[in-house]
C-alpha cells in the first residue's frame, strides 16, 4: 500500500501510524519533521505547486518500492502556515527486513529535499521574513542516492 | 503568442501575482529568452529575475532546463531551487 498526500491540516501520526501498520510488517522505520523554533522563528509556511507537488511525492515512493522490498509506505508532507513543533512531514516504511525499511525511509527524506516541488518561507519574533535557500550538504545527500 | 505563466515562493512575491496570461513576441525560443524577456519587461520582472541562474522551470508539470523550447507550451512555471522536507 502506497499512501502520498500533500495537506494543510495537521498531520495525525497516531492514526497514520495506525493505518499503515493495519496489515502487520515485520520492519516499520519512521521519519517525523518537525519545525525546529529556532532564532525565535514564529511561523513557518510551505509554498506548492497544485499538481507537480503531489506528483513529486508520489514519483519518490514508487522509486523506493522499485528500489526495496517495501510492503507499505506512507508519505505525507504538511504545506501552508505552520508553528514551531508541528509535524511538517511523515515517512514511514515497512518491509519484511529491518534494513529495507530505514533504507528506504532514509531515501525518501533525502530525495525530498532537492526533487519536490516545496519552498520554505520563515517569519521571525524580530518581523524578518525569509525564503530558505537550498543547502548544498542536501544536494549532495540526495545525489549520493543516484 | 500567449503563455500562462505560474510563480512560486520568492518568484511570485517579487512578480506580485501568482499566475499571468503573457503575450511574449512571436518565436520566442526557449525558458531562457522568457526569463530575459521577463527581467527586461518592468521592475517586478527585474527584481524576480535579476539572478537567472537562481531560476528554475517547469513546462506543463515537467522540469525544464533554460534551453527547453517553448513551442506548444501550455503553462510555464518558475520558481527558486526547491527547500522541501
Amino acid at each position: 500500500m502506497i499512501r502520498v498526500l500533500v495537506q494543510t491540516a495537521a498531520i495525525d501520526v497516531a492514526a497514520e501510524l495506525d493505518l499503515h501498520d493495519a496489515g502487520g510488517h515485520g520492519a516499520s522505520a519512521s521519519f517525523i519533521g518537525r519545525v525546529r523554533g529556532d532564532d525565535g522563528l514564529t511561523e513557518l509556511f510551505l509554498d506548492h505547486h497544485p499538481t507537480m507537488t503531489g506528483a513529486g511525492l508520489a514519483d519518490l515512493a514508487h522509486g523506493a518500492v522499485d528500489r526495496w522490498q517495501i510492503a507499505a509506505l506512507t508519505l505525507i508532507h504538511r504545506v501552508g502556515a505552520m508553528a514551531p513543533g508541528d509535524t511538517i512531514v511523515l515517512v514511514l516504511a515497512s518491509s519484511p527486513h529491518r534494513a529495507e525499511a530505514l533504507a528506504a525511509c532514509e531515501y525518501l527524506i533525502d530525495r525530498l529535499k532537492t526533487d519536490v516541488m516545496l519552498w520554505k518561507r520563515e517569519t521571525f519574533a524580530d518581523g524578518r521574513v525569509a525564503w530558505v535557500e537550498q543547502r548544498d550538504g542536501d544536494a549532495a545527500r540526495a545525489e549520493r542516492w543516484g | 503568442m500567449a503563455l500562462n505563466i505560474a510563480y512560486f515562493a520568492w518568484v511570485r512575491e517579487r512578480m506580485g501575482v501568482a499566475e499571468e496570461v503573457v503575450d511574449v513576441p512571436a518565436g520566442m525560443a526557449d525558458v531562457a529568452a522568457l526569463v530575459a524577456w521577463l527581467a527586461a519587461r518592468d521592475d517586478r520582472g527585474a527584481l524576480a529575475f535579476a539572478d537567472p541562474l537562481r531560476v528554475r522551470a517547469a513546462i506543463d508539470g515537467v522540469m525544464a532546463s533554460p534551453g527547453s523550447p517553448l513551442a506548444g507550451a501550455r503553462e510555464i512555471a518558475l520558481f527558486p531551487p526547491v527547500t522541501g522536507g
